[in-house]
């Protein structure tokens, strides 16, 4: 089964990419040109770059070029600054991986705890405050809370810088304040989503009897809630947090502009814009590496998350 | 589904878990006459300033406005309230209210038209492999992982590129790229719906295939799919807002509200209200769409779950 969903799903990535090689090579405008710059466009130049780049070459032989190097791990060079684009991918994924996550952390620190206490009294007065302001943040996009934040702390309060990266390596203390804003930003919509989709799923739980039994045997009001009902409430929470963080991968082009964060989102923006396909192909390669990644990964977390799971897979060989 | 998470436009309107919406039903009793009724009165506020907005959009060419491209540098950066400019003046001396009134029409337009190419060509195609299942059925559903899969943004420039920043541009790729989510609820409303007795019976009397999903599936799916659709339409404003961040939006001068939110970004320094009336308005916009589709989408019970 896992096997099956793992094939299928490299077929995706295969497809995605030779997609992306077709349309970016149908793009009007010709790539020696911008490599060369309208001043030095004499034929044997242009010849020369054509063929070093295997640009007279039919598209199917050079996606299958492209893909045999991608295979052993090389991406190609860019052709306006000839840095490898493995190099360039290793330098920048780390950057928006960071963010992704810190993100992703900041929304399961808030919702985990929210999500839990409003199911619990659903229908109470945190539970009607928390859910109406869930619905408001639906509603502002990360780009809106990017401003207001920058505003806020960078503008008024002058807490974090407005843009611009520090590295973990370099100061750990300046990159958070570095990675803080534009993380939130990202985090405040999926705080939302997961707060209800918890408290959904944890409302039903509770009404379980394996509940009923915990009660009765009187255990603590926190020990129900975390050893007995989150674990069985966090399916859809794991889903689709998972999958988010696949969003999230290719969406943070904007928090990233946005901030002027080196990442690979912006990385990905700035090649389409010069036509630097091998550095577009590089970038959309890893992002749909990480969605096939991610998924399969879902599917074992399932696995380890209900033991039910197991045994069935077991049962069936 | 779908927020594409839309704030971090992902350009994939539809990712899942962007639209989880969809509460169930608070399973404690909480006081259910006085909840309801409120529902109401929210309800109605938000339909009504829906009703606005869309007036608004496709009367603004005859409404008292200013042009919304006519500049004046000597008044630029008014605040609102100035005379003359109830909603104040941006960075170029243009009227804000007027620019909000014809950005409406960009904004309404691209939802509306986005989402009914994403649910006319995603509904259809969920229905119809919906209901053939096997082969069929296995093959888009691998195609649709394809196109999810696929960095909306490459798609969005490329074309963007090829066709010009052109409102149809935007539109279709919008559109296209909402079609799997569609397609996967149709799809799962489908696969039960052709379970049901009254599909057995058209069988049973001869019905050809084209007959049943015409006539006895298809008035069964539309209403989970529309009303998903409604829902849809926030995402896509506010997806037209972070293009505009990205300088992809519908070209200036045209005022649109992403663009207009973009750039206030520059004057953040000095005055907020650039930014923050066409924000307000959006977010206003979106909560209302999420409210009445929310609203309606309860009723017809479609779930994340059962995609």
């Amino acid at each position: 089964m896992l096997a099956a969903k793992a094939a299928m799903l490299v077929t995706v990535l295969l497809a995605v990419s030779f997609l992306s090689f077709l349309m970016l090579n149908l793009l009007p405008g010709c790539i020696e040109c911008q490599i060369l710059g309208p001043d030095n466009l004499d034929q044997e130049a242009v010849d020369k770059v054509r063929s070093e780049l295997r640009l007279d070459d039919p598209l199917p032989v050079r996606y299958v070029a492209w893909l045999g190097d991608a295979l052993t791990g090389d991406l190609g060079q860019s052709y306006y600054t000839q840095q490898d684009v493995s190099d360039a991918v290793v330098q920048r994924f780390p950057v928006t991986l960071e963010l992704v996550l810190v993100s992703m952390t900041m929304a399961l620190l808030v919702s985990i705890p929210l999500g839990m206490a409003t199911a619990y009294r659903a229908g109470g007065l945190l539970d009607r405050v928390v859910t109406g302001a869930t619905f408001g943040m639906l509603a502002i996009p990360g780009f809106m809370m990017a401003l207001l934040l920058i505003y806020l702390f960078a503008v008024e309060l002058g807490w974090f810088p407005a843009t611009g990266w520090t590295r973990l390596t370099e100061d750990p203390g300046e990159n958070f304040r570095s990675v803080f804003m534009p993380a939130l930003s990202l985090a405040m919509v999926n705080i939302a989503v997961f707060t209800r989709l918890l408290r959904t799923d944890m409302i039903a739980t509770l009404q379980e009897d394996h509940v009923l039994l915990a009660r009765s045997k009187g255990l603590p009001t926190w020990r129900i809630l975390l050893r007995h009902a989150l674990r069985p409430s966090s399916f859809s929470l794991l889903t689709v947090s998972a999958l988010n963080i696949g969003n999230l991968l290719g969406g943070a082009v904007i928090i990233e502009q946005l901030f002027a964060l080196p990442g690979v989102g912006r990385m990905l923006y700035d090649a389409i814009f010069q036509r630097d396909l091998m550095v577009v192909q590089g970038v959309v390669l890893v992002l749909t590496a990480g969605f096939v990644v991610i998924n399969v990964l879902v599917d074992v977390l399932y696995a380890v998350l209900d033991p039910r799971l197991r045994t069935r897979r077991l049962a069936h060989g | 589904m779908a927020d594409a998470t839309a704030a971090t436009i992902a350009l994939d309107p539809t990712a899942p878990g962007s639209s989880p919406l969809d509460d169930a039903a608070p399973a404690v009793a909480a006081p259910v006459g006085r909840r309801k009724r409120k529902k109401g009165v929210v309800f109605w506020l938000a339909s009504g300033w829906l009703a606005f907005v869309a007036f608004v959009a496709v009367t603004a060419s005859w409404l008292p406005l200013a042009d919304p491209k006519d500049q004046d540098l000597t008044n630029k950066l008014a605040v609102p309230g100035s005379s003359g400019h109830l909603l104040g003046t941006d960075g170029l001396g243009r009227d804000i209210l007027a620019r909000l009134a014809f950005g409406a029409r960009v904004s309404l337009i691209i939802a509306i038209a986005a989402v009914t190419i994403g649910m006319v060509i995603g509904g259809g195609l969920g229905i119809v492999v919906g209901y053939l299942r096997g082969r069929v059925d296995a093959v888009t559903m691998w195609a649709l992982n394809v196109v999810l899969a696929f960095p909306g943004l490459v798609l969005l420039l490329a074309l963007v590129a090829y066709v010009g920043q052109s409102l149809l541009a935007i539109t279709l790729v919008v559109g296209f790229l909402s079609v799997p989510t569609y397609a996967r609820v149709a799809r799962a409303t489908t696969l039960t719906v052709s379970q049901r007795e009254f599909v057995l019976a058209a069988r049973a009397l001869g019905a050809r295939n084209r007959r049943i999903i015409l006539s006895e599936i298809l008035p069964n799916v539309v209403l989970p799919v529309a009303a998903f659709g409604l829902v849809a339409l926030g995402v896509v404003i506010v997806l037209e807002g972070s293009l505009a961040f990205l300088g992809l939006s519908v070209k200036t001068p045209d005022p649109t509200w992403g663009s207009m939110i973009a750039e206030g970004r520059r004057h953040l320094n000095e005055t907020t209200h650039l930014s923050l009336v066409p924000s307000i308005v959006m977010f206003l916009t979106v909560l209302s769409v999420n409210f009445v589709g929310d609203a309606l989408r309860s009723r017809f019970d479609v779930r994340e779950s059962s995609l």
